[in-house]
C-alpha cells in the first residue's frame, strides 16, 4: 500500500503540494476542505463581485483533473487532529486515517473584539462565504446605502474597489494617518492616498472602529468612529484589519503553534508526519528579513514545492529567494522586489522619482556607503521580475540598475517610456553621470 | 450622462429599425421595354424565359421583394424544366442530338442571385426615390445613436484603466436574452446576405449614391456589406479607443485594423473597380482569399494586363514570402490582430464579447483538429482547381474542381467564415472563426509555434493565477495555465490581440519579440524558489 497523505485545505499551498507530490510519487493523496469543492483562486474573488469573471473562471483546474491526476477531494472541516492515531476528526462526524498530514488550512480574517462584530451585514473578505455574504447584504446601491471598511490594508482596498463598481457609497477607516504606511514610503502612500479619494471613496485615515449597532432585526445600522465619535449609518460592514491563522482547530492537540503551526525550515512540525505550509504556516524565526507568517500567495505555492519534495524523499530546506510582490491599489499596479521599507534604515539611501501626472512613481533602496542596490518599489511601471532577482543575486549597485533601467521595463510595448527622466533626476541628486543603456536582449537573457 | 447612453440607444434602435424595415417596402415590377432589355442583356437561348418573365414582372399589382423573387425564380424554375423536360423526353427516345442541344437553353445560377439581378431594376418605392434621407434615417441615425451610446462611457467608465465591471451582470455580454436577440439578427443578416441577396435589394438603394461616387456603378449586396462593415468597425473602435485609452498598444493596433479594412478592404478595391481594374483586396492573403486562384479570378487578372500581373505576383508572394516572414519577426499578430479584416470586426465589433471563448481542453482538442483541416481542404481544393486550370480537365484525383469549389465556398467561405463565425459572436466569442476555421490562421499558427521571435513573456513569480488573462483570451488559450508556472506562453491560435496583458493585475504578461533561444521555457518551480530546487525540477525534465 502506498503511503496516505493527506492535506488540510485544498487553496494554494495545499494543491501545489497535492500537484508535486503526484509528479514525484504514486502516493495517495486526499485533499480536504470545508470551503469548496475544487480548488480557486481566492485572489479572484473580487472580480467575481464586479462582474469580471464567473466564480468557475477562477478556477486553474477543470474539473475533471483531480480525479485524472488521482488526487482525492473530500468535503468537510476537521474540527480534531489525533496525531497519535494519526486521525483526523471531522465535524459531520467521520473520519479519516493519514500517513503524513499536511496542515495547509489558510487564514482567516482578523476581528478584534468590537461590539457588534457579528452582527448581519458584518463581514470578511476571505472565504468564498464572504462572497455570498456580501451579494446578499450589498447586491446594489439601493439594498446597501453606504458600506463601511474597516482596516486600510490590501484586502481593504480591494474591498472598497469592488463596492464601488457597483456604485455603492463606501466610507473606508484607516487606522494609519495614511494608507499602509507600515509598508509603504511616505511618497507612495500619499498617492494611493490620492487614487482613493479620486474613486470617489470617503477616505477616514487615522480613525478607528469604536462600535457596529443594530437595528431592530439584529442587522446593521450604523457604526461609530472612536476618535471623533460620529456615526455613520450603513447596511454593511466589511472588516479587513488582517488575517491570521485558521488554525483552531488544532489548538488543542499536540501540535506546536503560536500565531501559526508552527514549523522548521523544513515546514516540519513538532510533531512526525504532521508539516505546515502557506498562510497558517510560522517560521521560529523570518527567514532573510521575511516575516515569520507570510500570507501572500507565491509563498504558499513555494512551500508546496519544497515540501512535496521532502515528502517524496528528498528532504529540503525551504528557501525563498529574495523578496518580491505585487498589488494593485484601484488602478494603480504596485510591484517591488528585494527591500524598500516604510522608514529608510540607518545604512540606506533613497532615490524617489514621481511621474507629473502623480500615478506613477519609484523608490530605489541602497547602500549608503557601499551603493549596492537593496530593492525597488514601483507604481504604475511593470518592471521585470528575472532582472531584479538577477541584480540582487549579483549584488549590484544602485548605479548598474538606473543605467539598465531599459532592461528592466515590462510595460507593454509602445509605452512611453520614462527612463530618461528617472536616469535624469537620478544624475542631478547623486551627481552621476549615468547614461541609460539600450535594452538589450543579450543581457536580458545572459 | 446616463440620459444620453439611453437617448443613444433609443435613436440607435429607431435607425436599426428602420433600416430593417426598408427590407419590407418598394414595389417591384419591371415595363415590357425594361424586361426585354434585360433579357437581351443577358443574351439567354431559353425560348420561353422571356414569356415566363414576362408573366412574373410586367404587372400592375403591387409586389414586394419576397412576392416579386418568389415569381422571378418560379419563372427560372419553370423555363428549366421545360429543358429538363424535354431532357428527358429525347433521353427516352434514345436522341442524342437533340437532348445535347436542350443544355443551352437551360439558365444556370443560383435562383435568388438570378431574382436579385432583375429586382435590382424592378424596385420603385420611397427608399429607391429618396436614398440620401434614408441613408440619414438609417446609417445616420444609427450611427449618432450608437455614439452617444459610447461616448459617455468616457466619463461613465471612471479613471482610465481597465473597466469590466459588470460584463458578467449584464443580459447583453453574459448570453442572456439580449444576446441571444444579436445573435438571431447576425446570423438573419447573413443568411440574406449569402443565400438570399433579392431580399436586401432595398437596402443596396441606400448605398447606390455612394458607390456611383465611388466606382461609377450602382452598389451591390456586397457594396452594402463592405460599407457596413467599416461603419461598424470605425463605431466600435471609437469604444476601443476609450476602454483601452490608458493602453497605446490597443490604440494603435485598433487604428491599424481600421486604416487597413477602411483603405485596402475598401477604398482601393472601389477605386480599381472604377478605373476598370479587377478589384482587389492587397492584404487579402491566401488562403483566407481562397478563390484567388479560381479560374474567373486568373482568368480576369490575366485580361488586367500589367495590374493583373502585378496581383497574381503580388498574391503569391505575400502568401508564400511576406506572411511567413513577418511571423517571424513579430508573430501571427502583425496580421490577425493588426491588418486582417475579419480579425478587425473581432477586435471591435466582438470585443464585448471575447470572454466567451472555450477554454476547456476539449475545445483546444477540437481547434487544431478543425483549423488544420479546414487548411488541408483549402489546400486540397487549391491544387485540383490549378489542375484543372491548367489542362482542361475536370476532375483531379476523382475530385470534381466545381464541386471541391462549391463546398468549399458554401462550407467555409458562408457558412463558417460568415453565418458562424460573426452571428454566433454574441454566445461563442469573438474569433470562432479565426480560431477554428481560418485556414490563413492554421498557416501562420505553424509558423509561430514552430519559428518566430514573438512570446508572451511571463514575468517571473508574480502571478497570483486570478484568471483574467484566460478569460478575456478571445482564442479561448488557457494563459494563466502558463503564467502561474512562470512559463512563457507560445501558441499557434495567439493572435497577439494583448488583452490578456492588458487586465492582468499584477504585470505578469508582456508581448515581446526577442530571441528565439529561450522562448519556450517550461518551468514547474517559480522563480524566486530554492535554486538548488529549480536546477532539480528542471533536469529532471
Ligand atoms: C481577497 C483576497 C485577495 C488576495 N490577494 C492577494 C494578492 O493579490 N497577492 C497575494 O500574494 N496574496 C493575496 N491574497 C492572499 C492569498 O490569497 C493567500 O495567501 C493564499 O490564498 C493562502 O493560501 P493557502 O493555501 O495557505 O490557504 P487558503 O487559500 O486560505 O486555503 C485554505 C483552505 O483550507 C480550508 N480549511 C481551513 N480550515 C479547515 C478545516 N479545519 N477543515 C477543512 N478545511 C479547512 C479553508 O476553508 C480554505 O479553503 C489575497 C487574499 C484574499 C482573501
Ligand atoms: S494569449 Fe493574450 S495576446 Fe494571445 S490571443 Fe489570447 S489574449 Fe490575445
Ligand atoms: S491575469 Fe495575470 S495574475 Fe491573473 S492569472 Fe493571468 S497572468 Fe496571472
Amino acid at each position: 500500500m502506498e503511503e496516505h497523505i493527506v492535506i488540510i485545505g485544498n487553496g494554494v499551498s495545499g494543491v501545489t503540494a497535492a500537484r508535486h507530490i503526484r509528479k514525484l510519487s504514486d502516493k495517495k493523496i486526499t485533499i480536504v476542505s470545508a470551503e469548496t469543492d475544487y480548488f480557486f483562486s481566492r485572489t479572484a474573488l473580487m472580480y467575481v463581485y464586479m462582474g469580471h469573471m464567473k466564480f468557475e473562471h477562477t478556477q486553474p483546474y477543470e474539473n475533471w483533473f483531480w480525479k485524472k491526476n488521482r488526487i482525492a477531494l473530500k468535503k468537510g472541516f476537521v474540527n480534531q487532529v489525533d496525531t497519535a492515531a494519526k486521525t483526523l476528526h471531522f465535524a459531520e462526524g467521520d473520519t479519516l486515517q493519514y500517513d503524513k498530514l499536511i496542515i495547509a488550512t489558510g487564514s482567516k480574517p482578523n476581528k478584534f473584539g468590537w461590539p457588534g462584530q457579528d452582527l448581519d451585514g458584518v463581514m470578511g473578505m476571505y472565504h468564498k462565504q464572504d462572497l455570498e455574504s456580501l451579494e446578499k447584504y450589498a447586491p446594489n446601491k439601493e439594498v446597501c446605502k453606504r458600506a463601511v471598511i474597516v482596516g486600510g490594508g490590501l484586502i481593504g482596498i480591494e474591498l472598497a474597489e469592488m463596492l464601488h463598481s457597483r456604485h455603492i457609497p463606501v466610507t473606508f477607516l484607516v487606522r494609519e494617518e495614511s494608507f499602509w504606511n507600515g509598508v509603504l514610503p511616505a511618497g507612495e502612500s500619499a498617492m494611493i492616498n490620492r487614487e482613493i479619494i479620486a474613486n470617489g471613496i470617503d477616505l477616514r485615515l487615522a480613525s478607528n472602529l469604536k462600535e457596529i449597532t443594530a437595528d431592530a432585526n439584529g442587522q446593521v445600522k450604523s457604526i461609530i468612529i472612536q476618535e471623533t465619535g460620529e456615526e455613520i449609518a450603513c447596511n454593511v460592514v466589511g472588516l479587513t484589519a488582517g488575517v491570521s491563522p485558521n488554525i483552531d482547530f488544532i489548538k488543542d492537540s499536540d501540535i506546536e503553534t503560536g500565531r501559526g503551526v508552527k514549523v522548521n525550515r523544513y515546514l516540519e512540525t513538532n510533531v512526525p508526519d504532521v508539516y505546515a505550509i502557506g498562510d497558517c504556516a510560522e517560521q521560529y524565526k523570518g527567514i532573510d528579513q521575511r516575516r515569520p507568517i507570510e500570507a501572500v500567495w507565491y509563498t504558499g505555492r513555494m512551500m508546496g514545492e519544497t515540501l512535496a519534495q521532502t515528502i517524496c524523499g528528498n528532504r529540503l530546506q525551504y528557501k525563498p529567494g529574495h523578496w518580491f510582490n505585487s498589488a494593485k491599489f484601484m488602478d494603480i499596479e504596485y510591484q517591488t522586489y528585494g527591500w524598500v521599507w516604510a522608514q529608510t534604515k540607518d545604512n540606506e539611501a533613497r532615490f524617489y522619482w514621481e511621474h507629473t501626472d502623480g500615478n506613477k512613481c519609484i523608490t530605489l533602496n541602497y547602500d549608503k556607503t557601499t551603493r549596492e542596490f537593496i530593492g525597488i518599489n514601483t507604481f504604475g511601471i511593470r518592471m521585470r521580475h528575472e532582472f531584479f532577482d538577477k541584480i540582487l543575486t549579483e549584488k549590484q549597485s544602485v548605479d548598474y540598475v538606473v543605467e539598465h533601467l531599459a532592461d528592466a521595463n515590462f510595460d507593454p510595448e509602445f509605452y512611453k517610456l520614462h527612463e530618461p527622466a528617472i536616469v535624469a533626476k537620478f544624475n542631478t541628486e547623486n551627481n552621476t553621470n549615468i547614461k541609460l543603456k539600450n535594452k538589450s536582449w543579450k543581457r536580458i537573457f545572459a | 450622462m446616463n440620459i444620453v447612453k439611453q437617448l443613444g440607444l433609443v435613436l440607435f434602435l429607431i435607425g436599426l429599425g428602420i433600416f430593417t424595415a426598408t427590407l419590407f417596402t418598394g414595389n417591384f415590377s419591371l415595363t415590357e421595354a425594361e424586361l426585354n432589355d434585360f433579357v437581351a442583356s443577358k443574351g439567354y437561348k431559353s425560348e420561353i424565359i422571356k414569356a415566363e418573365l414576362k408573366k412574373a414582372t410586367v404587372t400592375d399589382e403591387d409586389l414586394n421583394i419576397f412576392e416579386f423573387s418568389s415569381r422571378v425564380r418560379n419563372a427560372y424554375a419553370a423555363s428549366n424544366n421545360h429543358y429538363d423536360a424535354l431532357i428527358a423526353k429525347y433521353d427516352a427516345e434514345k436522341n442524342w442530338d437533340k437532348k445535347g442541344e436542350q443544355f443551352q437553353y437551360k439558365i444556370y445560377g443560383k435562383p435568388h442571385t438570378l431574382s436579385y439581378e432583375i429586382a435590382k431594376k424592378a424596385g420603385s418605392g420611397f427608399v429607391r426615390d429618396n436614398p440620401g434621407l434614408l441613408w440619414w434615417l438609417t446609417f445616420g441615425l444609427a450611427i449618432l445613436g450608437a455614439l452617444l451610446f459610447i461616448l459617455p462611457n468616457l466619463k461613465l467608465l471612471g479613471r482610465p484603466g481597465i473597466k469590466h465591471n459588470g460584463i458578467y451582470h449584464e443580459s447583453s455580454t453574459n448570453r442572456g436574452w439580449i444576446a441571444w436577440l444579436v445573435l438571431v439578427y447576425l446570423v438573419s443578416f447573413y443568411l440574406l446576405l449569402y443565400f438570399m441577396a433579392d431580399y436586401v435589394v432595398n437596402w443596396t438603394y441606400i448605398l447606390d449614391p455612394i458607390s456611383e461616387f465611388l466606382n461609377g456603378g450602382q452598389a451591390s449586396q456586397w457594396f452594402v456589406y463592405g460599407f457596413l462593415y467599416c461603419v461598424i468597425m470605425i463605431v466600435m473602435a471609437v469604444r476601443m479607443y476609450i476602454k483601452y485609452r490608458h493602453n497605446k498598444y490597443q490604440i494603435i493596433r485598433t487604428t491599424s485594423v481600421l486604416f487597413f479594412q477602411i483603405v485596402f478592404a475598401f477604398l482601393i478595391p472601389e477605386i480599381m473597380t472604377s478605373l476598370n481594374m479587377p478589384g482587389y483586396d492587397f492584404k487579402n492573403a491566401f488562403p483566407l482569399d481562397y478563390d484567388f486562384f479560381f479560374e474567373w479570378n486568373l482568368d480576369s487578372l490575366r485580361e488586367s494586363g500589367a495590374v493583373g500581373l502585378f496581383i497574381l505576383v503580388w498574391g503569391v508572394v505575400l502568401t508564400i514570402v511576406i506572411v511567413p516572414v513577418m511571423v517571424y519577426f513579430f508573430g501571427k499578430r502583425w496580421y490577425c490582430s493588426w491588418v486582417c479584416g475579419c480579425g478587425g470586426l473581432a477586435e471591435t465589433l466582438g470585443d464585448p464579447y471575447r470572454q466567451h471563448s472555450n477554454k476547456s481542453l476539449n475545445a483546444w482538442k477540437l481547434e487544431r483538429w478543425l483549423i488544420h483541416s479546414v487548411l488541408v481542404f483549402s489546400l486540397v481544393m487549391t491544387l485540383v482547381t490549378l489542375y484543372c486550370y491548367f489542362s482542361g480537365a475536370e476532375a483531379f484525383l476523382g475530385i470534381k474542381s466545381q464541386w471541391i469549389k462549391d463546398t468549399y465556398s458554401f462550407l467555409i467561405g458562408a457558412w463558417f467564415a460568415g453565418v458562424i463565425g460573426t452571428g454566433f459572436y454574441p454566445i461563442f466569442g469573438n474569433r470562432v472563426w479565426c480560431r477554428f476555421g481560418c485556414p490563413l490562421a492554421a498557416y501562420l499558427g505553424l509558423v509561430q509555434r514552430f519559428k518566430s521571435r514573438f512570446r508572451i513573456t511571463t514575468n517571473g513569480g508574480q502571478c497570483i493565477s486570478c484568471g483574467n488573462c484566460s478569460t478575456y483570451c478571445e482564442q479561448g488559450i488557457d494563459v494563466r495555465a502558463y503564467a502561474q508556472k512562470g512559463e512563457n506562453i507560445v501558441r499557434a491560435s495567439c493572435v497577439g490581440c494583448g488583452v490578456c496583458s492588458a487586465v492582468c493585475p499584477r504585470g505578469v504578461l508582456k508581448l515581446e519579440n526577442g530571441p528565439e533561444n529561450g522562448r519556450i521555457n517550461s518551468k514547474d518551480i517559480l522563480l524566486g524558489n530554492d535554486v538548488d530546487l529549480m536546477d532539480l525540477v528542471n533536469q529532471n525534465k
